[in-house]
């Protein structure tokens, strides 16, 4: 029973994140259209019937269906176990990381308390830190494995971004593990449920906004998109680590940074923005505004409003991000290393040893 | 002879990177460049040495666009060389166009009527500000910055529907004849130019906002491609490219044709000749065109557009078939070709990318003898190794943005 029901939540929560990366394709392309006065991708629709279109769905099915049906090229001199394996390698962190992604509290259904999260890691975060590092593994490998310079010079900007920027994200996490004391999850987002002076609920971003800008910039570092997108950007690498990919394999990358954007924003959420809290909702006592005697609310109501409330939540960054890279031009690679080692780092640092004086005075003082 | 200096310094820092060769990681990357590179339009290939991923050689080859246009001019009769200059800038069709135009009516010695030199004017100036906006546009997004691209192209897309609209083609309008203009304006014209010039302005400020006080754009393009006034000078650079560099040399104002003598406008220019300035220089001379072109607007005269002169102007058709001279007059103009006066003569007017001139030789036949451009961006073209020596391939995109290569225009 225990594994089945662990099936269940693992199966629901990868086809979420695979249709919501899928979705975010249609976000960014009629996203984009939006931002530049355009009107965007509207030629798919179902057996030609246009007054039926569908909007999103069309190019839900459209896109991949298109992507996949075209052939799928390799170069001559390429190394084609590698060719193959870095796409697989790429994508396949940026979904299992979501395992630990706490969605909603734990419901008891008959009986059995079932956690709304697909794996209850004691070690969550850190399982997310490793997994989302092995993202760079794919990029060196398609670069090195395509046998093209532009690719290879592509994976080397990559590689060096993506692990530079792992530190600064790295660093600001730790502020976060001292904060929470644990490094579970769920533990976390149950500890944000509570309120800051009696209004404000106790979110991360409340405590840890140094931290918060720079989780988020490191994301999108880590999301190769624009100002960061040096490993793929097409002006001047053409298509940089994924030159030589096509079809299928080329849609796994757009996929992977894509659920990357939700993995980002998940973190996001997770950490500084209460997960699936909402604001003066508890999962035993109901709704209690401040100041205000608490109204009972059915259970079930209250997981659904939770669960809504994460996915509100990560949608809203990810549509975040989008609407940066329509805004932002690129770095240059020398500027980016700049920012990450001169900057970023320094800040996180700081954010970590001023937080870990602030937590120790305050143990003291108990 | 600072050119071949160039060369000889990358020549000996490329001995020097390869003396120290024992050590792998010094090793100097070979890297082809286009032509079919997004950032190289197709018509052009860089060959770069490159040291991890900064430039220490460029080798700069043009020609892939190459169609034998002045030779083509040759073949034709004068009339018949309008519609190939539209293919030079084809970012800017009408300058030169007109600017081909006013060398032959040089030539002749013919007179324009007034109305069509203010049309002239007032379009030349409409075309430079769509490719202004072309290049600024091409050159944010070489940079990442998709939507001010996108901002750009749709205030450029009103003055082409204009163009659409006055000469019946967005690029290829071949609108100027030899005594003037091949037909004149709809009624609404002036109204479509004042609503693509509000357009505009709305752009410009909306780019403003998104670039001039952003950060990482000022980061890519201050101190970016730096050109001294007198390498600048010693390339032969003209237009926005030497203005960059403080030079305030604009054909408009150095010989003015056309009407710009009775144009009030300014002719901005850079400090440092980086690529910000370049930069910054079109952007302003978008806001100076938009002044001529509203002066215009409001001077315009009436009259006819196009010389009352038989030898060189086609008859009205009223004429070709109503009358036998007018028919013969038609004929032997359309098969002899206009017959220019044995001479020579070289004309330059400004065009969006710098000083466009024609060096036309005529030897009293209806055929041109001789047809010679002096393309403005073949200059920068030639400049270009010395602008992204030392800088990375991410600069090679943005200051090959900014020299704003037109194909067409290089290659001829």
């Amino acid at each position: 029973m225990e594994w089945l029901i662990g099936g269940i939540e693992s199966l629901g929560v990868i086809l979420v994140v695979l249709t919501l990366s899928a979705l975010l394709l249609w976000v960014e392309r009629k996203g984009s259209a939006l931002v530049q006065n355009r009107v965007g991708a509207n030629r798919a629709s179902v057996l030609g019937i246009m007054p039926f279109n569908l909007g999103f769905m069309n190019t839900l099915m459209a896109d991949p269906l298109k992507l996949f049906t075209k052939e799928d090229f390799v170069p001559a001199n390429a190394d084609r176990l590698g060719h193959a394996l870095a796409p697989c390698i790429a994508l396949f962190p940026a979904i299992v990381t979501f395992a630990a992604m706490p969605f909603g509290d734990s419901v008891s259904v008959a009986g059995r308390v079932i956690n709304l999260q697909a794996v209850n890691l004691d070690v969550g975060l850190l399982y997310i830190s490793a997994l989302a590092s092995m993202g760079v593994y794919g990029i060196v490998l398609a670069g090195w494995a395509s046998n093209n310079r532009w690719a290879l010079l592509g994976s080397i900007r990559g590689s060096a971004q993506m692990i530079s920027y792992e530190l600064a994200m790295g660093i600001s996490l730790v502020s976060m593990i001292l904060l929470y004391g644990t490094l579970d999850m769920q533990e976390m987002v149950r500890s944000q449920g509570k309120l800051l002076f009696g209004v404000l609920p106790a979110w991360g971003v409340f405590y840890q906004p140094v931290a918060f800008l720079i989780l988020l910039t490191a994301g999108i570092a880590e999301t190769k998109r624009v100002p960061f997108d040096l490993p793929e950007c097409e002006s001047e690498l053409i298509a940089g680590y994924y030159t030589e990919y096509s079809g299928g394999k080329q849609a796994c990358f757009m996929l992977s940074d894509f659920a990357e954007i939700v993995m980002v924003s998940g973190l996001v959420t997770t950490l500084f923005f209460g997960g699936w809290q909402v604001p003066y909702l508890d999962s035993n006592a109901g709704l209690s505004l401040p100041g205000m005697t608490p109204v009972a609310l059915p259970g079930a109501l209250i997981t659904a409003l939770q669960v809504g409330s994460f996915g509100v939540k990560v949608l809203f960054f990810c549509c975040l991000q989008i609407l940066v890279r329509w805004t932002l031009p690129r770095f240059r690679y020398d500027q980016l290393m700049n920012l990450g080692w001169k900057k970023m780092m320094p800040i996180a640092l700081l954010n970590m040893v001023a937080t870990a004086l602030v937590i120790l005075l305050v143990e003291q003082g108990r | 002879m600072s050119d071949d200096k160039a060369r000889e310094s990358a020549g000996a820092q490329f001995r020097k990177a390869e003396a120290t060769a024992a050590d792998p990681l010094s090793e100097i990357m070979e890297l082809q460049m286009g032509p079919s590179h997004p950032a190289c339009h197709g018509t052009i290939k860089f060959h770069l040495r490159l040291d991890g991923e900064n430039i220490i050689a460029c080798e700069t080859e043009v020609g892939y666009l190459h169609r034998g246009f002045e030779k083509m001019c040759e073949q034709g009769t004068w009339n018949q060389a309008i519609p190939y200059t539209d293919r030079l800038n084809y970012a800017s069709p009408l300058i030169n166009n007109f600017i081909f135009c006013e060398a032959v009516e040089r030539l002749c010695g013919i007179e324009v009527p007034e109305r069509a030199s203010y049309m002239r004017v007032l379009l030349s100036e409409c075309a430079r500000i769509s490719d202004h906006l072309t290049c600024l546009g091409m050159g944010a997004t070489e940079l990442g910055a998709f939507t001010v691209g996108f901002y750009m192209n749709e205030a450029r897309e009103l003055l082409y529907n204009m163009s659409a609209r006055v000469t019946g083609a967005r690029v290829t309008v071949s609108y100027g004849r030899v005594g003037g203009l091949a037909r004149d304006v709809p009624d609404d014209f002036a109204d479509m130019i004042r609503a693509a010039i509000k357009r505009t302005n709305e752009v410009l400020r909306d780019s403003e906002k998104l670039l001039e006080r952003n950060r990482i754009f000022t980061d890519r393009m201050v101190g970016i491609g730096l050109m001294s006034q007198e390498q600048a000078l010693s390339f032969g650079l003209t237009g926005p490219l030497l203005r960059a560099t403080g030079i305030a040399y604009d054909v408009r104002k150095a010989a003015p044709y056309m009407v710009y003598d009775r144009m009030d406008f300014e002719v901005p220019v850079g400090t440092k000749g980086d690529n910000f300035d370049r930069f910054a220089v079109r952007f302003e001379e978008i806001k100076q065109s938009i002044r001529i072109v509203e002066q215009c607007l409001a001077q315009m005269p009436g009259g006819p557009v196009i010389a009352d002169n038989a030898a060189y102007v086609l008859p009205p058709k009223k004429d070709v078939y109503g009358s036998i001279e007018g028919l013969m007059n038609h004929f032997k103009i359309i098969v002899e070709g206009i017959r220019v006066p044995a001479g020579e003569i070289y004309f330059s007017g400004e065009a969006a990318n710098g000083e466009l001139g024609f060096y036309l030789v005529s030897d009293g036949s209806g055929r041109p003898y001789r047809v010679r451009v002096r393309p403005p961006c073949f200059y920068g073209m030639s400049a270009l190794e010395t602008m992204v020596k030392g800088y990375m391939i991410p600069d090679l995109a943005a200051i090959f943005g900014m020299v704003n290569m037109i194909g067409g225009e290089c290659d001829r």
